[in-house]
């Protein structure tokens, strides 16, 4: 019974390792820097024909 | 700063200095020697502004301020320096103002001794402390990430230990479950938890109880006596409380510091919208153009703007036409036109054409710099509320932590196994954390909310009078009106078209300075025509040839043919309005209608401020009838008109003294002391530099409706800051008796600290 158990905590010190290596991780890379950015930029497409870059495209078609 | 010193070529100064003048018997670590650098005039250039022959001023960023005490222990330390004339540290923006005396004290000694107390010292530039913020909250995140963790497993265990209790356990399991959560807890006392001990070891030090000491208290208590527990058996683990207390405080902090942060990060944005690079024209106008950093402009140097670009430095326009977006600055998002002899503002956006520019104001001396500079005086001023809570605070912890040690010392005589779980609830629950952030965090939410719509309190103590001003004054000119003549009708005479007349008047006085010309120079339409012989008579009008027919522009008296027209009926509709006359050399072809047009949202303003049931009335120096003409269009029936800036003044003291709050608003020179001498003033951002000065607030956008939306805000933050207050007290005061009693378990504790602190930031984070 306490092996079993000794294993699964082992287990989960490891999984806890990761998760505290992944925030850090994402902490480092800026991912929570702009909280809102994110969610609003989802919302735009980037085939905008408004967007500059796509209306030459458009044209060379 | 590097870059500053690299820039400077002062690489060379840094490597040759060993020592610090004067104090060469001590030696010092090597980040206090750096500090020198700063004593260097070339550096102080760009943070460090005269007040007088001697004496310096400077913004310096704190690094390591927790909370309140931080600042009051900063601000009593640096002010007994000898020769520092004045410190005064903003909480919102953990910057500090110091002025001093440059003969008995240099920059790098007050920076050394904030050193010494344990804090970080920086001189203010608006890069550094964003780098210093992000850092900042990149370690707040980490932190309460390894606390959430550690948090969230310790309870797991938790749970097994509880059901063990219940159900039955294992002796061994027990053992074996205890010692993970010593195991998940380690990273959360150690590294977690670090701020609380930092900031409750230098409040100790300095002998000043701020609230951190029972947090790092209860933190400590309650590891040691779990470890004791996990080594040598005993009743009860705290892990989870622990982990549950740190990551509740750290992120009740983080949302604090947000909500600062916003209000801070708004007007450090202002500064911001300096770009970092700038074209300069060596040599005067048509000189060779060069690349240069910001930092090395200098005021009189000749600027190159091209279109798009955002303009460095304050500065006046010598050549080229082009209209401006200030929006940023003012709100106000219609370009405005330039020319030579306009003023640009630094931050604002060249839309058209090519300028150049002479340098008038860099860095620190711009318009932008002082509106930052504002905000950052008016945060620094506490309101009378907000000191209260200050030493409330630090009373209310003495007497907290005197009341664990009778509490803990009664209950160890009485039950023992009992104490530790009493002592930690007791600290826990009433940490004062929720009544130091009452009142601060309502003011910053406030303040930026304010901000965004162009409303920018410059004084801390507006926002609690706002809520209760009951009369609201106005001044005329420019701030119910334009402040600019207009025309406003034009009546036709002679067989010719209106476009016509317009061209010939524009052209007339294209040539003219007269205040009155500028309103004809916004009528034409096509372009100007050239003109012969233009002559100026003064008092009277302009004269000149245009297609070799004489015309003249002026007064009624100015020409024959005007003289026979009767005006009397212009005169009654548009009473203060000026008449000038357009004729040729055979008869008179157009009257124009010259005119102080009200703001468009006059009318609005004053309807709303009266349906809150706030009077209103209009103090003018103009003369009766158009004073009279102006309250009976905005439904005004208090005006008093022919007011010299002193009888403003007694009118308003005499209001006063029949117990009106007077809210004043105001624009120009002549309304600077009544602004000064109301309760609260308001002053139009397009106003003179003195009215803003001697206001509370100003309004960016001169949008007069900002007025009504200032009271409100101002009401509605007040509301917030007794709420917090009361909520703060009365939770302190219930929970109290509880815990010492022993009815609340740590755990409990934990939670209803954090919520009362969170209560208080969230409230506060309504106000939008």
């Amino acid at each position: 019974m306490n092996a079993t158990l000794v294993f699964l905590l082992g287990l989960s010190v490891i999984f806890l390792l990761l998760m505290v290596f992944g925030i850090f991780w994402a902490i480092k890379s800026n991912q929570f820097e702009d909280m809102e950015g994110p969610a609003q930029r989802i919302l735009m497409d980037e085939d905008d024909p408004m967007l500059p870059s796509n209306q030459l495209s458009d044209k060379h078609k | 700063m590097a870059q500053a010193i690299s820039d400077n070529g002062l690489a060379e100064y840094y490597h040759n200095r060993t020592s610090l003048p004067g104090q060469g018997h001590e030696v010092l670590p090597e980040t206090l020697k750096k500090l020198v650098l700063y004593d260097h005039p070339e550096i102080q250039h760009s943070f460090v502004i005269d007040v007088g022959e001697h004496a310096r001023e400077a913004v310096l960023i704190l690094e390591g301020i927790t909370c309140a005490a931080c600042v009051w222990l900063n601000e009593r330390h640096i002010k007994q320096l000898p020769g520092v004339r004045s410190v005064e540290v903003n909480y919102a923006s953990h910057r500090a103002r110091v002025s001093w005396d440059t003969r008995e004290i240099a920059l790098s000694r007050i920076l050394q001794e904030i050193q010494l107390l344990g804090y970080n010292a920086h001189p203010y530039s608006a890069l550094q402390a964003d780098a210093l913020r992000k850092t900042q909250r990149k370690k707040d995140l980490q932190r309460i990430a390894v606390a959430g963790i550690g948090a969230a497993q310790a309870m797991m265990l938790s749970v097994g230990l509880y059901a063990g209790n219940w159900y039955g356990i294992d002796p061994g399991t027990v053992v074996l479950l205890r010692w993970f959560g010593l195991l998940l807890t380690v990273p959360v006392v150690t590294f977690s938890a670090m701020p609380f001990y930092r900031a409750a070891w230098s409040g100790i030090k300095s002998g000043h109880l701020n609230m951190d000491v029972p947090v790092a208290l209860a933190i400590i208590t309650a590891f040691i006596g779990s470890v004791w527990v996990t080594l040598f058996g005993g009743e009860h683990v705290y892990y989870d409380t622990i982990g549950m207390f740190t990551l509740f405080l750290l992120g009740t902090r983080m949302l604090e510091a947000g909500a600062r942060g916003k209000s801070v990060e708004s007007a450090e944005n202002l500064l911001k919208l300096q770009p970092a690079m700038a074209t300069r024209l060596r040599g005067g106008e048509g000189g060779e153009q060069e690349y240069v950093p910001v930092m090395d402009l200098l005021a009189g140097d000749w600027l190159l703007s091209k279109p798009g670009e955002t303009l460095a430095a304050d500065a006046c326009v010598v050549a080229g036409e082009s209209s401006v977006d200030e929006a940023l600055l003012t709100g106000e998002s219609r370009p405005v036109l330039k020319r030579p002899g306009d003023n640009v503002i630094a931050g604002s956006v060249n839309l058209e054409g090519p300028l150049t520019l002479r340098v008038t104001g860099v860095g620190e001396s711009t318009v932008l710099a002082g509106i930052v500079r504002l905000v950052d005086k008016a945060q620094a001023e506490k309101p009378p509320l907000a000191q209260v809570a200050d030493r409330v605070a630090s009373w209310f912890t003495l007497a907290l932590l005197a009341f664990t040690v009778l509490v803990g010392a009664l209950w160890f005589w009485f039950d023992r196994s009992q104490t530790l779980d009493i002592v930690l609830a007791v600290l826990v629950v009433t940490c004062p954390c929720a009544l130091s952030l009452a009142v601060p965090a309502a003011l910053a939410a406030a303040g930026s909310h304010l901000i965004k719509r162009g409303i920018l309190v410059t004084r801390g103590h507006a926002l609690e009078t706002l809520a209760k001003v009951n009369h609201v004054v106005f001044d005329k000119t420019g701030t119910l009106t334009l402040g600019k003549p207009q025309v406003v009708d034009t009546r036709l005479f002679a067989q010719t078209t209106l476009t016509r007349c317009q061209m010939l008047a524009s052209s007339l006085e294209q040539a003219s300075e007269h205040p009155l010309a500028a309103a004809f120079a916004r009528i034409a339409t096509t372009p100007l025509l050239a003109v012969m012989e233009a002559r100026n008579h003064p008092g009277q009008g302009v004269s000149g040839a245009i297609d070799g027919v004489q015309y003249t522009l002026g007064n009624q008296a100015f020409s024959a043919h005007s003289r026979s027209i009767p005006s009397a009926d212009l005169e009654a509709r548009y009473p203060g309005a000026t008449l000038v006359w357009l004729c040729d050399e055979q008869c008179a072809l157009a009257v124009f209608v010259l005119a102080d047009p009200l703001r468009t949202e006059a009318a609005d303003a004053i309807a709303g401020l009266k349906a809150c049931g706030i009077a209103v009335s209009i103090l003018s120096g103009d003369a009766p009838n158009t004073v009279r003409h102006v309250g009976g269009l905005l439904g005004v029936d208090a005006v008093y008109s022919e007011q010299k800036p002193q009888d403003k003044l007694a009118r308003l003291q005499a209001l006063q003294r029949q117990g009106a709050v007077v809210a004043m608003v105001g624009d120009g020179v002549n309304d600077a002391p009544v602004l000064a001498g109301a309760q609260v003033s308001f002053a139009m951002g397009s106003g003179s530099d003195v009215a803003n000065q001697s206001s509370d607030i100003v309004l960016l956008s001169s949008r007069l409706t900002d007025v009504q939306q200032a009271l409100e805000s101002g009401r509605a933050t007040l509301s917030v800051m007794r709420q917090n207050l009361f909520w703060a007290v009365a939770y302190n005061l219930l929970a109290l008796p509880f815990a010492a009693m022993g009815y609340v378990t740590p755990w409990v504790a934990a939670l209803g600290m954090s919520i009362s602190s969170m209560v208080v930031v969230l409230n506060a984070l309504r106000l939008r």
